[in-house]
């Protein structure tokens, strides 16, 4: 649990945090979203201390970060950044083993944890693991970023703007790489990112600040349906709304219960997001889709009018 | 049509070297001066074939550019400067068996020439064949072996500059360990106080802001003036501590003027290369949790080596050079050889002091160079 208590930051006169105050529950994925200048990057480093606030406080499991020793709460938490940062002068294996060299494992485990790290993010760990950084593509270096800060098997994994420098294709493989991570691991994450679907595609709470304000703290649909003003609304983009909103909700929630017949074609999950359902509408030429539940059973029946059902 | 235009001029060159300079000069004594003997009184077989080398250097910018022909071109070209020194020693030699003792061969301008085109072609090969480190060093070591055997093999003895060498064995061996010990003496107070302030000039931009135009300043004054500026206060100090064992002559300016030119490629290149670390690896660095001992040492270090070492590589060269003037305030080395021939109008003892300051500072230079392409290559 990470608890912020009135944080503020300024830069000389410019107020980049302006006394935030919100708590980010264990185990959830909080996007922390705004324009350029908002202070989301900040509000994320303030939780590392790689930027101290001058007022107010921010605990990590009841315990106020002010009073540990910066390097070792660093070492409790990963930290993913949009460059990148590997260590150029260090091969793929010893960048993913920074931390745990840094808490001084031993090397057998540290082996072993870099090649489990390296399966889970899909590089090939005989062909990667003696590799430098320029060697890899710009995906594949952010995936041993990501493997650097799962490391040491941290509770909270502070991520700033990791996929904005990658291409649409690298960024939504990645993007749905870590929310199975997230789910697997349950580990805390508090990501920064300016791209609303983005954010409303992985977070199950949305932060959104403006000139370092804190202007909502709500879950992705009630950000949607009642977006707190202009600014959110805007953030949300007013002409694609309904398109978004469509995204957050799943097939299975909106579909009708099974009466007589099942329509024909390749039936959906129930999780598919209502968005893609309509698209699957869209190029199939019909108006109803039949849905199935996780273990492939007829589970209903999708019309075209259950998604504009208010 | 000419290919390569370096290769074309360095041969354009030595052709005409070849034809209108003297190879050789033979003189009665060293006092007097030298009656010219060109090339091609030199080339009686079967000494002579040691120039054949030379004839594909002449085919050789015409040639269609490509690894076989610039790693032919270094062949030819070592065998063509290891082969200039056979036939000027086997010359001199054949000279020395029908004249006085005091008699004096001695290398004229136009071996200088064929000489320095010659390994200019080697050099501007070896480029070309854009080598990895380790075949880099077998390159450049078989070249030094080539060049060197004539010499080891007693080949040159008759030359001027070797009776000039024979003449003064003990004072020359001592006079390249004193150089050594100059450069070396340098070296430290160099490293000690310009690494330090190269890290603070790059972290405290005030302090760079002081630091690089007086050090900047220090380079432009010419060394004579140097060490004349230093011989005052050096005395002064001299005068007021004896116990000090300080002199305003000898060892002492030399190493502090050193120091001071010295400080400048050093303090220049550690801000360099620290300033070449990117700001996200440094970022990555202190949000993995390393303490600011452990992003030193750890990140800075061993990304700013390379930048680093080139600065020492331009130090040492230039610190064995200016070593050479430091002779004229006493503090001795192969400047002392020198300037004792400039003073006596001895050339080949010119040569004698001047010859191992460039072998000297190639072989700096060229081991640095070489380490810094090992890092290069193979970051650890």
């Amino acid at each position: 649990m990470i608890a912020f208590e009135g944080v503020t930051k300024r830069f000389g006169p410019w107020v980049a945090v302006d006394d935030v105050s919100f708590t980010v529950e264990d185990g959830a994925f909080c996007v922390l979203i705004g324009p350029s200048g908002s202070g989301k990057s900040t509000l994320l480093k303030t939780v590392n201390r790689l930027v101290v606030p001058d007022a107010g406080s921010i605990r990590v499991d009841g315990e106020d970060i002010a009073a540990l020793a910066p390097e070792e709460l660093r070492r409790r938490m990963g930290y993913v950044i949009q460059s990148v940062g590997l260590f150029p002068h260090w091969t793929v294996e010893r960048n993913i083993a920074t931390v745990p060299a840094l808490l001084g494992w031993p090397k057998a485990r540290v082996r072993d944890r870099v090649t489990e790290l390296m399966e889970l993010l899909h590089l090939d760990p005989e062909r990667f693991r003696n590799a430098f950084p320029h060697q890899l593509s710009g995906g594949q270096q952010q995936r041993v970023g990501v493997a650097r800060a799962l490391a040491a098997e941290p509770r909270i994994l502070l991520m700033d703007e990791p996929f904005s420098a990658l291409d649409p294709i690298t960024r939504g493989t990645l993007q749905a790489e870590l929310a199975t991570i997230h789910r697997q691991t349950g580990t805390t994450i508090v990501f920064v990112t300016h791209d609303m679907d983005e954010a409303l595609k992985l977070a199950d709470r949305i932060a959104v600040l403006d000139h370092g304000r804190l202007v909502q703290y709500a879950a992705p649909r009630d950000i949607l349906a009642n977006p707190a003003g202009d600014f959110v609304r805007d953030l949300v983009g007013r002409e694609e709304w309904g398109l978004k909103r469509l995204a957050v909700e799943t097939a299975g929630e909106r579909a009708r219960p099974l009466n007589g017949s099942v329509p024909d074609g390749e039936p959906l999950p129930g999780d598919t997001p209502l968005r893609r359902a309509l698209s699957e509408m869209v190029s199939r030429g019909t108006d109803r889709l039949a849905v199935v539940d996780g273990q492939g059973r007829p589970a209903g029946v999708l019309h075209l009018s259950d998604l504009v059902r208010p | 049509m000419i290919r390569n235009r370096v290769l074309f001029a360095l041969a354009v060159a030595a052709v005409a070297a070849a034809a209108a300079l003297p190879f050789l000069g033979f003189a009665p004594n060293r006092l007097l001066s030298g009656r010219p003997i060109p090339l091609s009184a030199a080339l009686d077989p079967p000494w002579g074939l040691a120039v054949l080398p030379g004839v594909w250097l002449l085919a050789a910018p015409f040639l269609r550019p490509g690894r076989g022909v610039a790693l032919a071109t270094v062949g030819a070209a070592v065998l063509l400067a290891s082969g200039l020194l056979v036939l000027a020693g086997h010359h001199a030699a054949q000279l020395a068996s029908s004249a006085s003792p005091a008699a004096r061969t001695s290398f004229g301008s136009g071996f200088w020439v064929l000489e320095a085109a010659a390994l200019l072609a080697a050099l501007d090969g070896i480029r070309r064949l854009e080598l990895a480190p380790a075949p880099r060093i077998a390159v450049g070591a078989g070249a030094a072996l080539l060049l060197a055997a004539p010499l080891l093999a007693g080949q040159l003895d008759q030359l001027s500059i070797l009776k000039e060498y024979a003449n003064r064995r003990d004072v020359f061996a001592d006079a390249v360990v004193r150089h050594g010990v100059i450069v070396a003496a340098a070296l430290v107070p160099t490293l000690v106080v310009g690494v330090p302030l190269g890290v603070l000039a790059q972290r405290r931009r005030a302090v760079g802001r002081v630091v690089f135009p007086v050090l900047n300043i220090v380079q432009t004054i010419p060394s004579i003036a140097l060490f004349g500026l230093l011989l005052a206060p050096l005395s002064a100090l001299a005068g007021a501590w004896p116990g000090l064992g300080i002199s305003g002559v000898g060892l002492w300016p030399a190493v502090i003027a050193l120091t001071l030119y010295s400080l400048l490629p050093i303090v220049r290149n550690v801000a360099a290369g620290l300033d070449g670390v990117p700001a996200p690896v440094r970022q990555a660095a202190r949000g993995m949790g390393m303490t600011p001992a452990q992003v030193f040492l750890r990140v800075d270090v061993p990304l700013a080596l390379p930048v680093f070492l080139s600065g020492l590589r331009i130090t040492l060269v230039q610190a064995v050079g200016l070593a050479a003037v430091a002779a004229l305030i006493g503090a001795g080395g192969l400047g002392a050889i020198m300037f004792q021939g400039l003073f006596a109008n001895a050339l080949d003892l010119v040569l004698l002091g001047a010859v191992p300051v460039i072998l000297l500072a190639v072989a700096v230079d060229g081991a640095l160079r070489l380490a810094v392409a090992l890092l290069g290559r193979s970051p650890a």
